[in-house]
């Protein structure tokens, strides 16, 4: 029965999307962390998603390819008092954008939901088919 | 006892070329927000013709075996060699025209593809009523007069 497969479509499709939350959720949290000593604030996250074909046509599950780093700079404040401020007198803050950040949350979270949609509407045909004939 | 099957054949050939399309809409719900995707979609009307043995479109001039199994490529030049597709793989898998462009080259129209996912699914359960009620009619001629 090839509507089986959906389940492991839509699964893998979601625990994707989880992983994008997680990212996200890390970035967000992360969004004012400075520097340690070693000069190296936090850098924001994101995850590369991967077509996964699942044998029979046509079924094409979600993989995560690998997490990437962004080398964008990180935010430099100029606050001499600060106890994580380097010679020059600047912090470097984290280099992630919150606004993009939700955005891409919600992203995620609607994506999430369509998947789970889609797994409910998938069990309740099955077993309306487990019912054939019994009517 | 083979006419007495032949509309459930039906049905039931229909009801699984359903459920293909059905896992065919899920896996491109499944990556809309893959880079590179190329959403697929399903000749409905073609496949079922073919999956019954009425013909497909590439069966209508002749090049057709017939039998359900295999689509044929139409030939239009008298230098083109006959090729056969097997069904078996991809079941008249096409790719779906996209509406826009999109930076990451994926081609899947969420908002379509959710209409086509709830219009399958009303399809699919009205697939299996036309099974139920054949099957009770059926079940209703066999029942003798005194039997209620």
């Amino acid at each position: 029965m090839s509507m089986f497969k959906i389940f492991d479509v839509s699964g893998s499709a979601a625990s994707a999307q989880t992983q994008r939350l997680n990212a996200v959720a890390s970035n967000i949290a992360n969004a004012d962390t400075v520097a340690g000593p070693d000069g190296k604030a936090y850098k924001a996250r994101q995850v590369i998603f991967q077509t996964l074909m699942m044998g029979e046509a046509g079924a094409a599950g979600v993989q995560v390819a690998g997490v990437v780093e962004s080398d964008k700079e990180g935010r430099r404040v100029l606050a001499p008092n600060h106890p994580s401020a380097d010679a020059q007198g600047y912090v470097t803050y984290s280099n992630v954008d919150p606004i993009g950040e939700m955005v891409d949350m919600i992203s995620a979270s609607r994506s999430y939901q369509n998947n789970v949609e889609v797994m409910n509407t998938t069990k309740g045909l099955l077993l309306k088919t487990l019912q054939m004939g019994q009517s | 006892m083979q006419r007495l099957t032949d509309a459930l054949d039906f049905q039931s050939r229909a009801l699984v070329l359903r459920s293909e399309r059905q896992r065919l809409i899920a896996s491109n719900i499944a990556n809309a927000d893959t880079p590179g995707y190329q959403a697929r979609e399903m000749d409905f009307a073609n496949a079922l013709r073919q999956a019954t043995g009425r013909g497909g479109i590439g069966n209508a001039n002749g090049n057709g075996n017939g039998d359900g199994t295999g689509a044929a490529l139409a030939t239009t030049h008298a230098a083109h060699e006959p090729a056969t597709v097997s069904l078996r793989d991809e079941p008249g898998l096409l790719y779906a025209r996209h509406s826009q462009d999109a930076v990451d080259r994926n081609t899947v129209d969420l908002d379509r593809e959710r209409a086509t996912f709830v219009d399958n699914t009303v399809k699919y359960e009205a697939t299996l009523r036309f099974i139920n009620g054949s099957m009770r009619s059926m079940l209703d001629a066999m029942k003798s007069v005194n039997q209620g």
